[in-house]
């Protein structure tokens, strides 16, 4: 059985985080696996950040900021679409898959579709996990027999 | 400045083969400020080597650390030296000189670079470099109104256009490059200095240029031997 997923959530204060703490209000469950990291706006997101997750055990990274056209600072959202895109181009280079890290956009008042993305996103990662344990398992396999 | 962008993250991973330290070195002038070689994306790179031998299960230590310049010995602490001594092997992200000078004075030491450096350039937007100069040695730009045929014509003609020129554009790359020489000509013309263009530019001695082998520049009155 494999272990349960760590989610790092980087979460913008005007949006994302409020609709997290919403969701808490409303007594809407997710996963526990989720780490809110609260960010003054997504635009904050860097490359560095994202990577520093991953490679500190997170098995998920997801980037929650405002609807489009709806950022407090105007374009902080369309920004960390960017820089999660390039993101996805180094991870995929780096032998990670890139599905593992996704932005979403969730407005303050959207505490219910937070609670449906965290869990959404946890399900994506449990299940690229079981594949990627199987695929390593079924090579271990082969090579086992290959060696006999 | 210099323009650098990251080789392919497979072919810096490779550097890494046969060495259990490596100390990723980062260069804080031309390629931080173009986003290829900074304390930043020193981390970036250490972040990505460190995911992926974790995943081969390949046992390496990844050191950090960015100097000023890698272009100039003063920059080359006490500090510095003593991280590269310490280390199996260094992965420099400065451009070909940085590389190069780190190499002449730690001539004992394996150095990898983990850049391709690309040219002289200019931050035309936020995110974009672009040729300006091809250091020719030889900087004839006044006579075309400030912009360079040698660096941005692609035949680096000086009696241009060629016929490869339409619409402004470069028949090389018409979504990407201006023809300079329909520049030129639009700046000569705003500038009322457009007769000046019917002078025929002589041979350019391109001795001053890599033709006449490596240059060095020497001031008398800076040396101090």
């Amino acid at each position: 059985m494999s272990k349960e997923p760590i989610i790092v959530a980087f979460c913008c204060h005007y949006c994302a985080f409020t609709a997290a703490d919403l969701a808490g209000t409303m007594r809407k469950q997710y996963p526990t696996n989720c780490r809110i990291v609260r960010l003054p706006c997504t635009g904050k997101v860097d490359v560095n950040m994202l990577l520093k997750a991953f490679e500190f055990d997170a098995d998920g990274v997801m980037v929650a900021g405002c609807e489009e056209g709806g950022c407090h600072f105007i374009q902080g959202n369309i920004r960390a679409i960017k820089r999660v895109v390039y993101a996805k181009t180094l991870l995929a280079e780096t032998g990670v898959n890139p599905d593992r890290l996704v932005m979403y956009h969730i407005a303050a008042s959207q505490g219910p579709l937070f609670a449906q993305r965290a869990t959404e996103f946890t399900e994506i990662i449990k299940k690229i996990n079981h594949e990627e344990l199987t695929r390593e398992k079924n090579s271990d396999d082969n090579s086992r027999r290959q060696a006999v | 400045m210099i323009i650098a962008e990251g080789k392919p993250f497979n072919e810096v991973y490779e550097f890494t083969k046969n060495h259990n330290k490596i100390l990723l070195l980062g260069c804080g002038t031309c390629v931080t400020v173009c986003m290829a070689g900074g304390e930043k994306e020193v981390g970036v790179l250490a972040s990505q080597i460190r995911i992926a031998a974790k995943a081969k299960g390949d046992e390496v230590t990844i050191e950090e650390h960015t100097i000023k310049r890698q272009c100039d010995r003063e920059f080359f602490d006490e500090e510095t030296t003593k991280k590269i001594k310490e280390a199996d092997a260094v992965i420099s992200l400065a451009c070909g000189v940085g590389v190069q000078y780190s190499v002449e004075i730690y001539n004992d030491i394996i150095i990898y670079p983990a850049l391709n450096t690309k040219f002289f350039g200019a931050n035309t937007e936020q995110g974009i470099w672009s040729e300006r100069c091809a250091g020719c040695g030889q900087c004839i730009i006044h006579n075309f109104g400030g912009l360079c045929p040698i660096a941005r014509c692609s035949k680096s003609i000086m009696n241009g256009p060629c016929g490869g020129s339409a619409d402004g554009k470069c028949e090389v790359d018409p979504e990407n490059i201006d023809c300079i020489w329909q520049l030129i000509y639009d700046r000569m013309e705003k500038l009322g200095r457009l007769s000046e263009l019917e002078e025929n530019q002589a041979l350019k001695d391109w001795s001053t240029n890599r033709d006449g082998g490596p240059r060095t520049v020497k001031r008398e009155d800076l040396t101090l031997s």
